[in-house]
């Protein structure tokens, strides 16, 4: 394809030989089925290196990228993007996810050239700005809470949770106290709390749920020792219940000389509501994508920062804000600092903007209205399926998501998962399934406070219209599914026993010994 | 609704809440506001900043400011991928699974590795996370950090293996000057070494590899300026075991320092013990291709505290930018991106070397050089700032442990420095050092 002085394509060449299916939908081939190495959409000079002053470190292998026009860009990652499940399209009830709305003035907001366009080292007197973006999110996030810090770096709730750990672990080393090497972990608990204590070295042990899906502080207290450094609970918990002993756990675990670490995925559930820090939390992650509405981008950039209380606070990491006549300035210096630094410069801007964009338009009000919404819609739900779908903590109202199991499937031969994919059919994203893992064959449903009541009636009129053409005998509707989404089920044992993970030419691809 | 749920209100609802923390506060918080509102006072505190475009700027030191074409911005803000989950589901998410297929292809076409993983948080992170994989991989426990590497992911590192005997952090070496082979030995399980490095040297990677190879101990590379990939030797021919890059570079704005991306790749044997996700080709029940998430046992929501690492996410929406932009420029794109800025970064060595007071330490470099001034730096860097110009990054900002480096400037050049930048610069820095 030939390009004019701009640098644009002249035609759409490849496209309309390569890609087929329906208008509604595509069949996008790779990019590298239709790229060309000497395409390029992007106008650039094709400067001359009279001496070049790389050494003898100039690239000989070749690249082989190829290129696209920008036509054929647009048209390939539009094609592609209309193969996606997204909020915007339909609901996406994935428990313990929080796919709420993502306001677009968050985004707009995030692109200002005075957020966007600022870089991490710039002196402190031209960031003025930015860094009182970092003060006014850590003031809302420490007053929603309740906590006396934040460490606003880690980029999401997996690296705050390893942040909150190592914070507990250098207070714990500062004390003298190394020796406590076990944590405690509820059953329910996200994968990645066991993870993140195994990482930092930790013997991690199970605390039983009761059976009302909350945990025992009996069973907590039983557990504690003196070798235990912490205990890492989610609440509200992954059965969207809140713990109703919370307090009193928090209480032995601090008599016990170890610390309370909060999972703070569900933490949307309470905003506004009920103060983490007077439940005798110490450390909390809290995920600005879940809970304050950055967009999920089809699986990140997160932001996971951290409140710390006041035990906790000496043990934050840098950087993080100091203010002087001067205005404010970040300590960046590691120094003496227990914990150091997590990542390089400050964490998350562009979420940190988007986040208190969300929390401005809500406002504290707003934001207690829809922690509210949420837990409203969640028990609209359980209340309109539980004749039906077996409830496995009925004890309770729920909280933010509502948990069902798989009793009422049982003979008919479709599984959870079948279950789930005939949603697919039905316009809607499946629930969270198979977790968490202390409810057999768990369905969690997250609708968020974005939905209407219009939307949680279809949704529930599907799902008991599905649970009747299970208890029908109509498996093939469920075995099958999805019938009608751009690809039927996909053979992910294939995936992983012959794994390939990048495109290679046919020559390249090594022939497989049948 | 409460009718049906048989609540009287919805406090009924927040019954497991201790009587002693619900609602026993008062929000000190302004309540909600409209949108015009808000978007004023998001906009007076951008205005507080100056924005890179607004004048001459030189900072890089691990964040680079390139432009990035329009069509990126604009499709990365479509619902389906703005607003998508990590395609779990992927019937319902081949869009995203085939960008990200596409990604890893690009990431191990431009490292010269067998595969890649679909992204981390950051170089620096990923950096942590590539250590602690040699050592799974060797079962050796020594790691050696050189030291041109980038000393905020040196710090993250430290981070990530605290109270550590066997890391090695040698001393920064803004002459460039190596020293890393001669601390290898048989316990060593990685060595990491950064081109261009933190001061802009390049380094030989051939020579870290036979070092390292020659002890059983794994090479790892970081890359925090990617684009020096078009015009520098991929990282896989000379050697390397993992590659770690800062993928900043493409397709994503500076950000005042995130959201960024890391790319990781490594060896075809290696691919079990590499954290993060990744994105695999296969069928459906029709035979069609298609592509899943795979390898999935190796995580933390399958092996809990097993995993080879907590890593939960990765940085998928930065990753399309990557790959739109990496698309839209193509080899040939790539190779122009990277000459372009090589060629300004040669104009700029050669320009603030005839600065009297000033000298250049690079030999070598791709599109960062450092200098050194006869002052402190920090205060002439400032000075500088108040004229109008940012003239790249004190090394005590980032070393502040390191008085050798007080007088040293680390300096960027890309695609967007002008000629007219250059020369303003230069004619700052000559009557402030007059």
């Amino acid at each position: 394809m030939s390009m004019n002085s701009q640098g644009r394509p002249t035609g759409i060449g490849t496209l309309g030989t390569s890609a087929t299916g329906s208008a509604l939908l595509p069949e996008e081939p790779l990019l590298f089925e239709i790229g060309d190495t000497d395409h390029s959409g992007v106008d650039l000079p094709d400067v001359e290196l009279g001496e070049d002053r790389l050494g003898d470190f100039a690239r000989r292998s070749p690249l082989d990228l190829p290129g696209l026009t920008e036509p054929e860009a647009m048209r390939h990652y539009v094609r592609l993007s209309r193969l996606n499940h997204s909020i915007d399209s339909g609901m996406y009830p994935l428990g313990s996810c929080t796919m709420k709305h993502n306001p677009r003035l968050n985004e707009k907001i995030a692109r200002l050239p005075g957020f966007a366009d600022i870089h991490p080292l710039q002196p402190f007197s031209t960031v003025q700005g930015a860094l009182a973006v970092m003060d006014q999110l850590s003031h809302w996030l420490m007053t929603l809470t309740n906590m006396a810090a934040v460490a606003l770096s880690p980029k999401a709730g997996a690296h705050g949770e390893l942040l909150g750990m190592m914070a507990i672990k250098a207070a714990q080393d500062a004390r003298g106290e190394a020796g406590r090497r076990i944590v405690l972990v509820p059953e329910s608990a996200h994968g990645t709390n066991p993870a993140t204590a195994a990482f930092l070295g930790y013997t991690v042990k199970a605390v039983p749920a009761r059976d009302d899906g909350t945990v025992d502080v009996e069973a907590v207290k039983a557990a504690l020792s003196s070798e235990v450094a912490a205990i890492m609970l989610t609440n509200p918990n992954t059965c969207g219940l809140f713990e109703p002993q919370v307090i009193d756990i928090a209480r032995a675990v601090h008599e016990a000389g170890a610390f309370f670490y909060c999972d703070g995925a569900n933490f949307n559930a309470i905003m506004g509501v009920v103060r983490p820090g007077d439940l005798g939390i110490d450390a909390m992650h809290i995920n600005l994508h879940k809970t304050f509405s950055t967009p999920h981008g089809g699986g990140g950039p997160g932001a996971g920062p951290v409140v710390l209380s006041e035990a906790l606070a000496p043990f934050a990491p840098v950087p993080f804000l100091r203010k002087t006549s001067g205005g404010i300035e970040l300590v960046e210096h590691v120094g003496e600092q227990a914990l150091g630094r997590v990542t390089a410069f400050q964490g998350q801007m562009g979420m940190y903007v988007r986040a208190l964009t969300y929390m401005l338009s809500h406002g504290g009000d707003g934001l207690a209205q829809a922690a509210q919404d949420a837990v409203l819609n969640a028990n609209y739900i359980k209340a309109r399926l539980e004749a039906v779908f077996s409830v496995p903590f009925p004890d309770y109202p729920t909280m933010h998501e509502a948990l069902f199991d798989d009793s009422f499937l049982k003979g008919t031969g479709v599984s959870t998962l079948d279950f789930a994919k005939a949603l697919i059919d039905e316009g809607f994203h499946p629930m969270t399934m198979y977790f968490p893992l202390v409810v057999h064959g768990a369905m969690l449903v997250e609708p968020t406070e974005s939905e209407s009541k219009q939307t949680l009636d279809r949704f529930c009129d599907v799902m008991l219209a599905l649970a009747e053409a299970a208890k029908a005998g109509q498996s093939e509707r469920f075995t099958g599914a999805p019938f009608k989404a751009p690809r039927r089920r996909l053979d992910e044992t294939r995936a992983a026993r012959q794994p390939v993970l990048k495109w290679e030419r046919e020559s390249e691809v090594p022939q497989a010994a049948e | 609704m409460l009718g049906a749920i048989g609540a009287a209100d919805v406090d009924a609802l927040f019954s497991a809440v201790p009587a002693s923390a619900l609602k026993s506060f008062s929000l000190d918080l302004p309540t909600h506001s409209p949108e015009y509102l808000v978007e004023a006072h998001m906009r007076a505190l951008a205005g507080k900043n100056r924005a890179a475009g607004d004048g001459p700027f030189f900072i890089g030191a691990g964040a680079y400011r390139h432009h990035v074409p329009a069509t990126v911005d604009h499709l990365i803000q479509r619902s389906e991928w703005l607003t998508a989950y990590t395609p779990y589901q992927p019937e319902i998410s081949q869009g995203t699974l085939q960008m990200l297929f596409e990604f890893q292809t690009q990431v191990a076409k431009i490292t010269g590795m067998d595969v890649a993983n679909a992204s981390l948080y950051d170089g620096s992170t990923g950096t942590a996370e590539a250590v602690l994989m040699a050592r799974r991989l060797t079962r050796k426990s020594r790691i050696i950090l050189s030291g041109g590497l980038h000393p905020h992911y040196r710090d993250v590192v430290k981070a990530y293996l605290k109270d550590d005997q066997d890391l090695i952090c040698l001393s920064p070496s803004p002459e460039g000057q190596g020293d890393i082979l001669d601390h290898i030995d048989v316990n060593t399980a990685a060595i990491v070494v950064q081109t261009p490095d933190f001061f802009g040297h390049l380094r030989d990677l051939q020579a870290a590899a036979d070092a390292a190879h020659a002890q059983g101990a794994l090479l790892i590379v970081v890359v925090t300026e990617v684009v020096s990939l078009g015009l520098l030797e991929a990282p896989g021919a000379l050697g390397a075991d993992i590659v770690v890059c800062e993928g900043q570079s493409i397709g994503n704005a500076l950000n005042f320092g995130g959201p960024y991306l890391g790319l990781m790749a490594t060896r075809k044997e290696f691919v079990r013990q590499m954290p993060g996700r990744l994105c695999g080709e296969t069928v459906d029940a029709e035979g069609n291709r298609g592509f899943v998430l795979t390898l999935s046992t190796r995580e933390q929501h399958i092996r809990r505290e097993k995993a080879t690492s907590n890593i939960c996410t990765n940085s998928g929406l930065c990753a399309l930018a990557f790959s739109i932009h990496m698309a839209l420029l193509g080899e040939a794109g790539f190779v122009r991106l990277a000459r372009l800025n090589h060629a300004r970064a040669i104009a700029l060595a050669e320009a603030v070397a005839a600065v009297p007071g000033v000298s250049v330490l690079n030999k070598n470099f791709f599109n960062e050089i450092t200098i050194r001034v006869a002052q402190p730096a920090v205060g002439l860097v400032e000075r500088l700032a108040q004229r109008g110009i940012l003239a790249g990054v004190p090394a005590s900002r980032l070393l502040p442990e390191a008085p050798e480096v007080d007088d040293l400037i680390v300096l960027a050049v890309t695609e967007l420095t002008t000629e007219s930048d250059i020369a303003s610069l230069c004619a700052a820095l000559t009557e402030e050092l007059a």
